[in-house]
């Protein structure tokens, strides 16, 4: 890397933010939260391309980047759109009530 | 540089932890683009200003106001007026500003370094990656406007019946 920062240190804190979202994914019951928890490792992954990238000093790890940007965008659009609709139908946020299906 | 990568990463992780253990969603949201703005200063410092800047406009620009707006439509209930009140008291705000203001101090002296030795520090700059982008990776550009395409539909088909009280296929 340019300024002497090990591969390693990076693709530890890209590590530490991905498992930060997986447990906000986990642990947090609103969809809400739960959305923004996913947005944080899709963060962390390009966050890891980004610097695997920069380590070698390939422009690949940013085209990647671009892309993992593309899909959290087309991700996040779909799913605040459900989000809305869960909203509308059963009032409240919890992922819970959503868990049976009544077919 | 190595200094400034490694604050603006604990910052990362500090802002991200806090985000997901707020009760309100404002302040998770605040939280998060902290978080986003400190990723893109490490973008910054090692060298890939223009996956930072894309950072900055897209996800803190874009992604998280798009969330802004779904918590205000959200909100949107008799009982919105009386949580808006307990928004902007300073024990909210100062958190987050705080952590961007050592960000945007951090900034100044990549800025600043950067003025003051003539060369930029930018390892892969936009033109390698827009070399790379249209030519080996044309296909993935397709693809990935395929799932736009998608991705647009799909929230204009869920989101055009999202007022109504549903039930409708």
């Amino acid at each position: 890397m340019t300024a002497g920062i090990p591969l390693e240190h990076g693709l530890l804190v890209a590590a530490g933010l991905f498992v930060i979202g997986f447990i906000g994914v986990l642990v947090r019951r609103n969809l809400l939260f739960q959305l923004l928890s996913i947005e944080i490792m899709l963060n962390a992954a390009g966050m890891a391309f980004v610097i695997a990238g920069a380590r070698w000093g390939e422009a690949d790890g940013q085209v990647l980047f671009i892309f993992i940007l593309v899909m959290a965008a087309a991700e996040v659009a779909v799913g605040l759109a459900l989000l809305l609709r869960l909203s509308n139908r059963f009032g409240d946020l919890d992922g819970d009530s959503v868990s049976s299906m009544r077919g | 540089m190595t200094v400034i990568f490694y604050l603006s990463s604990v910052i990362a992780l500090l802002a991200a932890a806090i985000a997901i253990s707020r009760r309100n969603a404002f302040h998770a949201l605040l939280y998060v683009v902290v978080s986003l703005l400190a990723v893109a200063v490490t973008f910054f410092s090692i060298g890939a200003a223009f996956a930072g800047a894309l950072e900055i406009i897209v996800y803190a620009g874009a992604i998280i106001v798009l969330f802004i707006f779904v918590v205000m439509m959200l909100n949107l209930g008799p009982q919105a007026a009386g949580r808006a009140d307990g928004l902007l008291t300073p024990s909210m705000w100062f958190g987050p500003a705080l952590l961007a203001l050592t960000l945007l101090v951090e900034l100044s002296v990549i800025l600043i370094r950067a003025a003051g030795t003539g060369t930029s520090d930018t390892a892969v700059g936009p033109r390698e990656v827009a070399l790379s982008l249209f030519g080996p990776y044309a296909i993935g550009v397709e693809l990935a406007s395929f799932l736009l395409l998608a991705g647009l539909v799909g929230a204009a088909r869920l989101g055009s019946g999202a007022r109504s009280t549903g039930g409708d296929r």
